[in-house]
């Protein structure tokens, strides 16, 4: 194999690799901005994994698998919602609740669905014109599925709306100060409500891409920590969905070089790469000043109550 | 205060230790009431299971004992927790912590040229340490870099656990083990006794019982418990009172992480006589610890009796798979659900309910504002 062709499906592999974690990012952007950190991201992924691939093996419409997968990534966030924004419980512990709850009960109801493969994938696109481009054409617009175009369109929707509407101001001001918010006459508990939700939907559908597109199959904990990449990449890309492009991209590639790369170096030291340069790339961005720091939503984690400070 | 029709909610600043200690067996008690669905999903009836559990865990000295057993490494590493939760350190990396423990007990145990005598000690002694330096990175990272220590303690156990894997299918991989994962079994020397009859490697238990102690007084009764504390619950004030935090946060982490470490020692040296793939070492103990530390309400001690109740959890999952054919999946739903519950319920610890006439609480409010 020579080098262009192994780069190009290098390139087109990191993308479809990405997509997962782009979705995942998005929603957690979306829920950290309006001030609730939600380390439910694994289980709500994983649910939505298995969900996706029950679904469609069923039925045999991945469409309506992601469909049901979104719903239960959704319905997961809800839980963590009413916890966390009406009983005021603590968000981090509430995460890791919902990620242990989650990865047990996909577990728990995947065990008869163990390794096989499934009938009906999400096809994959080859986008007429755009394809024949010579390097790129393959890179970028060949074996894809539409989970990928949608998620970037999206990022870039999800940026306007954030940082160019009004509603994106009602979002951030309540992430940044609900009390400021709630004297604005924004319903903080709305908002908050919505954005996790809205959070789950998308990790919900980037599990479910794992189970019915990039590998369709399902296998038990086959998100395989990237719920926690999610959480990494979201403060990567300082709470911003066009840098989660980026971010989603990079550990995308970080993801398929550890297959790739098995022929030279031992599979399991470079499966632990991705994991190794989350902590570093966190790092790095602590050397580049506290700008990224401050960048985080103020009101990040705490709960709100009216009349208190 | 709240009006909910004939009921007043009013806020209650320190709940008793009696509030605290109902809430939370009732929120236990709710999540295993919830889980009880799962049995009926498996066509068992709810109650009948329990009880089956109940007389299975309960029933003799030796199965009862792998209640202990269980308990063993998550009275470690839960109380490990308690230390850090209380200096807001949130130490989610227990997991890898313990899987170090477990990689520098085995490298004394099968390849350091030690006299028997010093075998144990020795490697109880490179597991703490090899615990500590793996848990002071986090902590190192945050105060130095602000790299937030949830997602530096969660990759670490996923390098860690890598790192095993790599051992023991690579390097390290036993020449007698043929085509099994498993380091080479240690030698007589490098194994824990039993309590008679039974899997509980006492020595850890003594050790983690002690520990919790030692923990507790040091959490009550020392200068650097004191700063611990500030630091956990007014940063603000612990940095103007000139509280070194490199210093106070890495001191919890090494302590934090080396009794993990202490955990991992017993499960290679105590259990499984070997290295071998993650998890079959762990069997998920330090995220269990989290909820373990949590239920403890940050109280070392009490971290002793709610790590026996999660022994008694893992001891009824290996029973309800052996027994009753159910996979052990469920504990892990178990663990979340009861998790849930926990924080969800932490509510009803500061609000009273009180029954009150509507004039009572005008007469109330007119003072008040008056």
């Amino acid at each position: 194999m020579d080098i262009a062709s192994w780069l190009i499906s290098t390139v087109s592999r990191a993308l479809a690799f990405g997509v997962p974690l782009l979705w995942g990012t998005l929603g957690e952007i979306y829920a950290e901005r309006a001030g609730v950190v939600n380390l439910g991201v694994e289980g709500m992924m994983i649910l939505g994994a298995f969900t996706a691939f029950a679904v469609t093996q069923s039925t045999g419409n991945p469409g309506l698998g992601l469909l049901c997968a979104a719903g239960i990534g959704a319905l997961a966030a809800l839980f963590h919602a009413f916890l966390t924004v009406t009983l005021r419980a603590n968000q981090y512990v509430s995460g890791l609740a919902l990620s242990m709850f989650g990865l047990g009960l996909a577990g728990l109801l995947g065990r008869g669905w163990e390794g096989k493969p499934l009938g009906t994938p999400l096809p994959s696109l080859t986008i007429p014109g755009l394809s024949r481009i010579p390097v790129l054409g393959p890179m970028l617009f060949q074996d894809q599925t539409i989970l990928t175009y949608i998620g970037i369109f999206l990022a870039f929707v999800l940026w306007l709306l954030l940082f160019r509407t009004r509603w994106g101001v009602a979002i951030r001001s309540v992430g940044e100060s609900p009390g400021t918010a709630d004297a604005l006459g924004i319903n903080v508990t709305l908002v908050r409500y919505l954005c996790v939700v809205f959070g789950g939907l998308l990790a919900g559908v980037g599990g479910g891409y794992l189970s019915v597109a990039y590998r369709p199959s399902w296998t038990e904990g086959m998100t395989a920590g990237m719920g926690w990449i999610v959480i990494a990449l979201t403060i990567f890309a300082a709470w911003d969905p066009l840098q989660a492009i980026w971010g989603a991209f990079f550990f995308g590639a970080l993801y398929h070089l550890s297959y790739r790369l098995q022929a030279f170096i031992s599979p399991e030291l470079l499966k632990l790469m991705p994991y190794l340069f989350a902590i570093v790339v966190l790092a790095l961005s602590g050397f580049g000043g506290r700008r990224i720091r401050r960048r985080a939503p103020g009101a990040l984690g705490l709960p709100y109550v009216r009349g208190e400070r | 205060m709240k009006r909910i029709g004939p009921f007043l909610l009013e806020p209650r600043l320190s709940p008793s230790r009696a509030t605290v200690f109902l809430v939370s067996a009732l929120s236990v008690a709710v999540a295993l009431l919830l889980a009880s669905l799962i049995f009926w999903g498996y066509g068992l009836n709810p109650w009948r299971a329990y009880a089956a559990i109940g007389r299975g865990v309960f029933g003799s000295w030796p199965s009862f004992s792998e209640v202990l057993r269980r308990a063993i490494p998550l009275i470690l590493c839960g109380v490990g927790l308690t230390l850090a939760f209380r200096a807001q350190f949130w130490n989610i990396g227990a997991e890898g912590q313990l899987l170090a423990g477990a990689t520098a007990a085995t490298g004394v145990a099968l390849f350091l040229p030690v006299p028997d005598g010093l075998r144990l000690p020795l490697m109880f002694l490179f597991g703490f340490l090899a615990g500590a330096v793996w848990a002071v990175i986090p902590a190192l990272l945050r105060v130095k870099l602000g790299v937030n220590d949830v997602i530096s303690t969660l990759m670490l156990n996923y390098v860690m656990s890598y790192i095993v894997e790599w051992l023991v299918h690579g390097p390290w991989k036993g020449p007698t083990m043929r085509g099994f994962a498993y380091t080479d079994a240690f030698p007589l020397s490098a194994r824990l006794s039993y309590l008679p009859g039974t899997r509980v490697h006492w020595l850890t238990l003594v050790l983690g019982v002690a520990l919790a102690f030692v923990v507790a007084f040091l959490l009550a009764r020392t200068r650097l418990g004191y700063e611990i504390r500030v630091v956990g619950q007014n940063p603000d004030a612990g940095r103007y009172a000139g509280i070194n935090f490199t210093l106070v946060l890495s001191f919890v982490m090494v302590i934090s992480g080396g009794l993990a470490g202490l955990a991992g020692v017993g499960e290679v040296a105590g259990i499984h006589w070997r290295l071998r793939s993650p998890a079959h070492i762990s069997m998920g103990y330090g995220y269990t610890a989290i909820i373990v530390a949590w239920l403890a309400r940050g109280s070392p001690v009490a971290a002793i009796f709610t790590a026996l109740l999660f022994g008694l959890i893992f001891a009824a999952g290996d029973y309800m798979k052996t027994v009753l054919n159910l996979p052990f999946q469920i504990t892990g739903v178990f663990n979340g659900l009861i998790l849930f519950f926990l924080i969800g319920f932490d509510i009803l610890m500061f609000w009273r309910v009180r029954i009150a006439r509507k004039e009572k609480e005008g007469v109330w409010t007119s003072q008040a504002g008056s």
